[in-house]
């Protein structure tokens, strides 16, 4: 007879999603929600733009929710957001977390004016963009999130994307917002710590999510986590938190980085490149994981 | 209270009484006294609000969103291009049923830039779902701000209030400023049916099937039919207590008139001034000015023009490769009844361009020459 163990469970138990969603199998997004809302409770209000969550939620009358949620306009998750915490402010509930809860695309490129302009007035919400690297709700085309080398409907195979992803944890970073972190759906422990350290802050905080898309990556559902993890274990997501646009702090050392190649591998939108340029790409990654590691003084 | 101010400053001032709680603008000419003096009162404590100084028109509309939703009444103001940045906004405001009030300073639209009056601004949003107030005096501007909240937050439909740029948003005039108590006393807060609370959870705006879509839009079209009689009653109880009625239309002296301008704005009150001279001269002639826009008072319309042999409508827009817009709503109100009477078209005062006694002279003489239009639309003082 085996010895009984004990697991302790270290994440809030408080389920705010249900079953019955609209997600696609193996949706990193999904398990973002689930953990940020764990993290934040029931009593947050969510402005979601045009992005796969305004699908995943579940059609009208249903939610899949069970937080307020206002579907808003496709580039205004952060002007909204900012209304709704000054309504409410208004109205008297100062307690309410207000979250706007926007794709790469929302981010990166059409919601960036509206994300700039309330972060320079340091509006009192948490912004978290959960980027799997693409429009994936209207069909995988190619975002500035989108990394270099990859294919989109609109990059296609013999013109997949040479551009680099833009660096939102940079252009954040220059707003000198109060906090700033990456996440991964493969580490809900650190995901759900830095939502709980977001709630207790005041100001724009942003969290920068890691959510993998089989769709649109053409990788098998069952690899969400490990890819999710191997994009930490490469060095090309790196888990850190900044601090008022000066206090850097790597999350996550990793002491031997694994090959990028063991990432690109899994996933069928990296499947055209050759050597050379898995190399370039290793090279990249090389990159820019010193740049951070710098920053964060090591 | 008595107090000589501009156009731009009565919107403010309506704002203000109406206790506005969260205002969320964006600088653009001829609108920005109306913000700078909200601002202050912000500043100051005479308002208790929250003033989000946005980087553009667009979030300006989505914060006042936003803030609509958490349950609180929002007020903006823009112009022009402003008002055309909004426009995908404009449609979730209606949509979602969130009774925004803001006001519209009529700016012509670049290319060439320019920052002085037509309609072209306002009338361009004319199907996203508005209710629309045109105004021809700064004491109306400031009552309309009033009534349109009490009207919007009734039905949960948002409410531009309307005024020329520089011919009102400039010009200053004696106003007389309601007491705030009487104000609270005629505008209760906004307390709307549903809001973005935890302690009732929902999602709003999600994904809409064709099971669900048509009947959303018809019920938004089946409140925005209520529109005119809210406003008839909102507008006799504010005669009650202000001693002002705020009507859809103002009906000058067309009963038994032989020819009706049908005109807005402040070249609605120029129009007044020619018709007593016209009637100094023996042509019996009446001005409906439509402060009302939409939804379109056909009611009224048709009961004052239906009495009138002629009827000339003044536009100081234009729908390009039709008509201009006012011609074609009057029009299509008066298509198929017994007594329709013969209506002309003319265009004046793009891009600022003055609507004087002459502009309406020519109108005069033209529609009292010809018992039918000859032409599709008769441009006045424009150089061929």
């Amino acid at each position: 007879m085996s010895k009984e163990r004990k697991m302790t469970i270290t994440l809030p138990r408080e389920e705010l999603m249900s079953s019955g969603h609209l997600a696609c199998q193996g949706c990193g997004a999904t398990l973002a929600m689930r953990y940020a809302l764990k993290a934040l409770g029931q009593k947050t209000i969510l402005c979601i733009p045009a992005c796969c969550w305004s699908v995943i939620d579940g059609p009208f009358p249903h939610s899949s929710l069970d937080v307020p949620i206002y579907h808003c306009a496709f580039e205004t998750a952060a002007s909204s957001a900012s209304g709704v915490r000054a309504g409410l402010d208004m109205v008297g509930d100062k307690e309410t977390t207000v979250m706007a809860w926007a794709g790469d695309g929302g981010t990166f490129d059409i919601g960036i004016q509206a994300l700039s302009g309330a972060a320079e007035r340091n509006e009192d919400f948490i912004y978290a963009c959960y980027d799997n690297e693409a429009y994936m709700n209207t069909g995988i085309q190619r975002s500035s999130a989108t990394p270099i080398g990859a294919w989109t409907t609109t990059t296609p195979v013999k013109h997949y994307k040479k551009e680099r992803k833009k660096d939102i944890i940079g252009i954040m970073a220059a707003h000198d917002i109060p906090y700033i972190a990456t996440a991964s759906i493969a580490y809900p422990e650190d995901m759900v710590k830095k939502f709980k350290k977001a709630k207790d802050i005041h100001g724009t905080r942003f969290i920068h999510i890691y959510a993998p898309c089989p769709t649109g990556w053409k990788s098998r559902p069952d690899d969400t986590v490990k890819l999710a993890r191997l994009a930490v274990q490469t060095g090309y997501f790196p888990l850190y938190e900044v601090e008022n646009g000066e206090k850097w702090t790597l999350n996550l050392k990793i002491k031997e980085r694994k090959p990028i190649t063991e990432y690109l591998k899994l996933q069928g939108r990296f499947r055209h490149l050759k050597q050379d340029e898995i190399d370039l790409i290793q090279a990249e990654v090389d990159n820019n994981y010193q740049k951070i590691l710098k920053k964060c003084g090591l | 209270m008595k107090k000589v101010i501009m156009g731009n400053h009565a919107l403010s001032y309506g704002a203000m009484l109406s206790r506005a709680q969260v205002i969320a603008a964006y600088p653009i000419t001829p609108q920005t006294q109306v913000v700078e003096l909200l601002s202050e009162m912000c500043a100051n404590g005479t308002l208790d609000a929250k003033f989000i100084k946005v980087e553009s028109e667009h979030s300006a509309m989505a914060a006042c969103l936003g803030a609509s939703m958490a349950g609180a009444r929002t007020f903006t103001a823009t112009s022009a291009q402003g008002l055309a940045l909004m426009h995908e906004m404009l449609h979730w405001a209606s949509g979602g049923r969130m009774p925004v009030v803001m006001g519209d300073i009529n700016r012509a639209m670049a290319p060439g830039w320019s920052i002085w009056t037509d309609q072209i601004d306002s009338l361009s949003q004319r199907d996203t779902g508005w209710i629309q107030f045109y105004c021809s005096s700064n004491q109306e501007v400031l009552d309309t701000v009033i009534q349109a909240y009490k009207v919007s937050e009734k039905l949960m439909i948002p409410s531009m209030v309307i005024l020329d740029a520089f011919a009102l948003s400039h010009t200053y005039e004696v106003v007389e400023i309601p007491e705030q108590e009487k104000v609270d006393a005629y505008l209760p807060p906004f307390n709307p049916p549903y809001r973005l609370t935890p302690a009732d959870p929902h999602a709003f705006g999600g994904l809409t099937s064709p099971d669900h879509y048509m009947e959303l839009r018809y019920k938004l079209q089946k409140d925005m039919e209520k529109v005119p009689a809210l406003v008839e009653e909102t507008g006799r109880e504010y005669e009650k207590m202000f001693g002002r009625y705020l009507g859809q239309v103002d009906d000058y002296l067309c009963d038994g008139a032989e020819l009706v301008f049908v005109t807005s704005g402040t070249a609605g009150l120029t129009a007044r001034v020619v018709v007593d001279e016209l009637r100094a001269q023996g042509v019996k002639a009446g001005n409906l000015r439509i402060k009302l826009f939409r939804p379109f008072p056909f009611e009224q319309v048709r009961s004052i023009l239906s009495r009138v042999p002629k009827v000339a409508v003044l536009d100081r827009n234009i729908s390009y490769g039709h008509h201009g817009v006012f011609y074609q709503e009057v029009k299509s109100a008066m298509y198929g009844l017994p007594s329709e009477p013969a209506i002309f078209g003319f265009i004046a005062g793009l891009g600022g361009r003055d609507i004087t006694r002459e502009t309406y002279k020519e109108i005069a003489d033209y529609a009292l020459k010809h018992d039918r239009p000859e032409e599709e639309i008769v441009w006045i003082g424009v150089k061929k």
